[in-house]
């Protein structure tokens, strides 16, 4: 923590300030190899600088005055919350996106980057957060598009271009088919393509936004040693997360980024966890949850060898038996599209079930529909906020009462009370801290932890038997991760049973007192969360059971 | 070679199937398969030019259900043209170079300005049945005829020489180039896979550093000028007068024929056979007075065969994925 820069205050003046000065003495702190973060790596010179970068989009300024550079062979972490301003900043020395002002020099030229072609042809690389691979296309196809090598100036090579994809593979040890077509790849692989696909060109810096977002621990902890080589071989890599985790495993040093200023810069190795979600919120984070000895009582949630299909009417969830009790949380951890939404949908009556039985107490959910699982006693934070949770041209006033606006006291006789609602709304958003700049505003306008924070307060605030929490954190800043973690456990404290679906396997092992690991739509093991282990999940996870 | 067959063993199935039973035909029943084959074809040759305008736009992620209205123009401009000048080929070069403009138009208005390209396309059509309506001269007759074309060696294959390399105009054989011209290219070339990309995912293909925007304006342009030989093929080859609609639905019908062929040029060129055929099928049984169908009914054959084909295609092709959608930068 010694030579961490946290910014207790997220306003431009001190930062500002202080970035002059860490500026100043770059120099004098550039590492010898043998010191730097991680140790084996050789870093060499400035490879890109940025210089006073800004960038707004209407009234919101995206990026404010950034300065940073990355050394050749040097892996940098861009950390920070969601909207932080991370993807507009790699977009700018893409060329994605132009900057209003400052400067970002590759080897020394300022040129400003016209565009990707000429962010390519400078030797940068970029793994997107969402893939930009055509999906109907073979790996080679996608490898080659952009810059075809032909035949007689006009016919497509392919065989040179499959041979290319073996040659990348072999030599990075990435293993792909280059006949098969995207479509039908693994999102691993898709994204083992999306780094073959960069590395193809020459690359110097390769960019990386999101990359562990939709990976397995497993896959995760792959990338992660080839971006460690990588770097060993001389390539230089920002990579973009905000999992400390990662960035303590894998980065040379790590530039963390509020409100779209660098607020802090710090080698690696200097710093921790806890020092990181500091700078990144601003103020001391509790990381691991307080929470005492859960006291289970009776069952609430009874499911019995569930049957449900996908949209596209496979089999999604097949064969699901789990039970929760009150008081206790029950954590349900899997890779994504294991059928833990076709599960949280037909609980919260959206899907309609192929067979088996649920029950909460005496209540017989299978038939039941959104509304009266609702009233039957059951709270359900899905885990699309955006389509499911809220209606965001609504007011956040009308919002906390989606479920419960024609009862009363928010109705009488089919009139609403606007005072009983707006009330209410005061209340919640007090309790909840909720920032708006009051209760009337629309939900939309909320940044993505408010708006969860919405949706967590409505289905919270009637005590439900069952709670229900899929994804609950996600796309939400540290600072409201840590604010609903806490709220759930005492949702749990306070009786009500609660059944969370996380792909973020951190946040099943925090909160969870039993978790249950989902293979195929089933439960492939259950266990005490005391006795978890990180890595006999994450292989009970990819299906190895 | 032999990945090529297994992959399109079913397409090579059907196809050796269709032209067996069309030569068991043609021999059989030597009175009538001839002339029902030339009409086949006859009908097919607009609707094939026509259809590869929708692949050519829908590809590149450009719907364009104008092309009806660019066909309409173009045989207007290129009977006119022809009619005044004195000229057949003004007339056809003003044919094609209207549905150059036409397809220009809806590539200015959908691509640069984003504007919603259904309502672009029924705005191309709208404004061509005005147009040429409200221009119309009546009286005029063309200065010549287009030139048939008999092609050597090809011509002197039984069935497949007499409909399609004998006795048929230079537009005809266009219309084959063009199919087989545009397949090859779509699949086989840098501008293709840049095309497919740019229809299928347009952020792959912008990030690729391909400029999307100046790759549609180009294909969904250039297209146009299919269109215009379509129309001129209409006015100036089928028959020699402009008359007040006489597109009579093509353009659209061209739009179904590319669906069915699943927005590839030569399944699509099958398709149009298949629909001239039918046609074909259509008149024979109204010209036979033997059978006692009303020819209401018979009349409604095409349609009925389209509409059947439509619903057994429709959950097996998938349009390109950024069709009807214009592509936005991060930026803007």
């Amino acid at each position: 923590m010694s030579d961490a820069t946290p910014h207790p205050e997220s306003h431009s003046d001190a930062s500002r300030e202080h970035l002059a000065e860490v500026a100043t003495t770059d120099a004098a702190l550039e590492l010898p190899p043998e010191q730097s973060g991680f140790g084996e790596g050789v870093i060499g010179e400035v490879l890109l600088d940025i210089n006073g970068l800004s960038k707004s989009f209407g009234s919101v300024h995206a990026n404010r005055d950034i300065t940073l550079n990355v050394h050749r062979g040097e892996i940098v972490a861009l950390l920070g919350e969601n909207g932080a301003g991370k993807s507009t900043l790699v977009n700018q020395i893409f060329g994605l996106i132009t900057p209003d002002s400052g400067t970002v020099s590759i080897k020394g030229d300022t040129t400003p980057i016209k565009d990707p072609r000429d962010a390519i042809h400078r030797g940068i690389g970029m793994v997107h957060q969402h893939f930009q691979l055509v999906p109907v296309m073979t790996v080679a196809e996608n490898m080659m598009l952009g810059h075809e090598t032909t035949r007689a100036g006009v016919v497509l090579d392919l065989d040179s271009a499959r041979r290319m994809v073996r040659e990348l593979s072999k030599k990075h040890g990435l293993v792909v088919d280059p006949d098969i077509e995207v479509d039908d790849l693994p999102v691993g692989t898709q994204q083992r393509v999306e780094i073959l696909k960069a590395l193809s060109r020459r690359v110097d810096l390769l960019i990386l936004d999101e990359p562990t977002a939709v990976l397995t621990p497993q896959e995760t902890d792959e990338l992660l040693g080839v971006m460690r080589e990588l770097a060993n071989s001389g390539t230089s890599i920002v990579f973009i997360t905000h999992k400390l985790r990662e960035v303590l495993a894998v980065s040379d040093r790590v530039y963390v980024l509020r409100q779209g200023a660098v607020v802090g810069e710090v080698a690696t190795k200097d710093t921790d966890a806890t020092g990181l979600a500091t700078m990144m919120v601003g103020r001391e984070v509790v990381l691991s949850i307080d929470k005492t000895e859960a006291t289970p009582g009776e069952t609430v949630l009874e499911i019995e060898d569930l049957h449900v299909k996908d949209d596209r009417g496979l089999g999604a969830v097949n064969g699901f038996t789990l039970s929760v009790r009150a008081g206790e949380i029950v954590g349900v951890a899997g890779v994504e599209g294991n059928g833990q939404r076709e599960l949280v949908e037909s609980l919260a009556g959206m899907r309609k079930i192929v067979s088996g039985r649920m029950e909460l107490g005496d209540v017989d959910l299978t038939k039941a529909n959104p509304h009266r699982t609702h009233h039957a006693g059951v709270g359900h934070i899905p885990e699309d906020r955006e389509k499911h949770g809220l209606v965001s041209s609504y007011s956040i006033a009308d919002n906390l009462v989606l479920n419960e606006f024609d009862q009363p006291p928010y109705a009488k006789s089919g009139v609403r009370q606007f005072e009983a609602i707006r009330a209410n709304a005061e209340k919640l958003r007090e309790e909840f801290d909720i920032r708006s700049s009051g209760v009337l505003q629309s939900a939309g306008s909320l940044s993505g932890g408010n708006k969860q924070k919405v949706v967590v307060a409505r289905e919270m605030s009637f005590t439900p038997k069952l709670l229900m929490a899929a994804q609950p954190t996600r796309g939400v800043d540290v600072g409201s991760i840590e604010f609903i973690h806490r709220r759930i456990v005492e949702a749990r404290d306070a009786g009500a049973g609660v059944l969370l679906v996380s792909a973020e396997l951190d946040e099943i092992l925090s909160l969870s007192d039993r978790i249950a690991v989902v293979h195929g739509g089933a439960v492939v093991a259950e266990m005490d969360a005391k006795d978890a282990d990180r890595t006999e999940i994450g292989r009970l996870m990819a299906g190895d059971h | 070679m032999t990945a090529w067959v297994a992959k399109n063993r079913t397409t090579l199935v059907v196809a050796a199937v269709v032209i067996v039973a069309a030569y068991v035909f043609y021999y059989a029943k030597n009175d009538i398969a001839p002339s029902m084959f030339g009409a086949a074809w006859g009908y097919a040759i607009p609707l094939v030019l026509a259809a590869l305008v929708g692949v050519i736009g829908e590809r590149s992620g450009v719907v364009n259900i104008g092309i009806e209205g660019q066909m309409l123009l173009a045989a207007f401009a290129g009977f006119f043209a022809a009619a005044f000048s004195g000229s057949m080929i003004v007339g056809i070069l003003a044919g094609v170079g209207t549905g150059l403009l036409a397809g220009g138009f809806l590539a200015w208005t959908t691509v640069r300005w984003r504007m919603d390209q259904i309502i672009a396309g029924v705005v191309l059509n709208i404004v061509a049945t005005g147009l040429t309506s409200f221009y119309l001269v009546s009286g005029k007759i063309l200065p010549g005829v287009i030139p048939n074309i008999e092609v050597p060696v090809l011509s002197a294959i039984p069935l497949i020489g007499d409909v399609f390399f004998s006795g048929r105009s230079a537009i005809a054989l266009v219309a084959i180039i063009a199919a087989v011209t545009v397949h090859l290219a779509l699949f086989h070339s840098r501008w293709g896979l840049r095309t497919r990309a740019v229809g299928e995912y347009p952020s792959a293909a912008d990030t690729a550093g391909i400029n999307v925007e100046r790759l549609r304006l180009v294909n969904v342009t250039i297209a146009g000028s299919l269109a215009g030989l379509a129309g001129v093929y209409l006015s100036m080859d089928a028959s020699s007068s402009f008359e007040r609609g006489m597109t009579a639905g093509r353009g659209f019908l061209a739009l179904a024929i590319m669906i069915m062929g699943a927005w590839r040029p030569l399944r699509a060129f099958a398709m149009a056979l298949f629909f001239g055929f039918v046609n074909a099928v259509a008149s024979q049984l109204q010209q036979t007075g033997g059978v006692s169908i009303p020819p209401q009914l018979t009349g409604t054959l095409p349609y009925v065969a389209t509409l059947v084909v439509l619903a057994v295609a429709a959950g097996r092709v998938r349009a390109p994925g950024a069709v009807g959608q214009p592509y936005v930068k991060k930026d803007q």
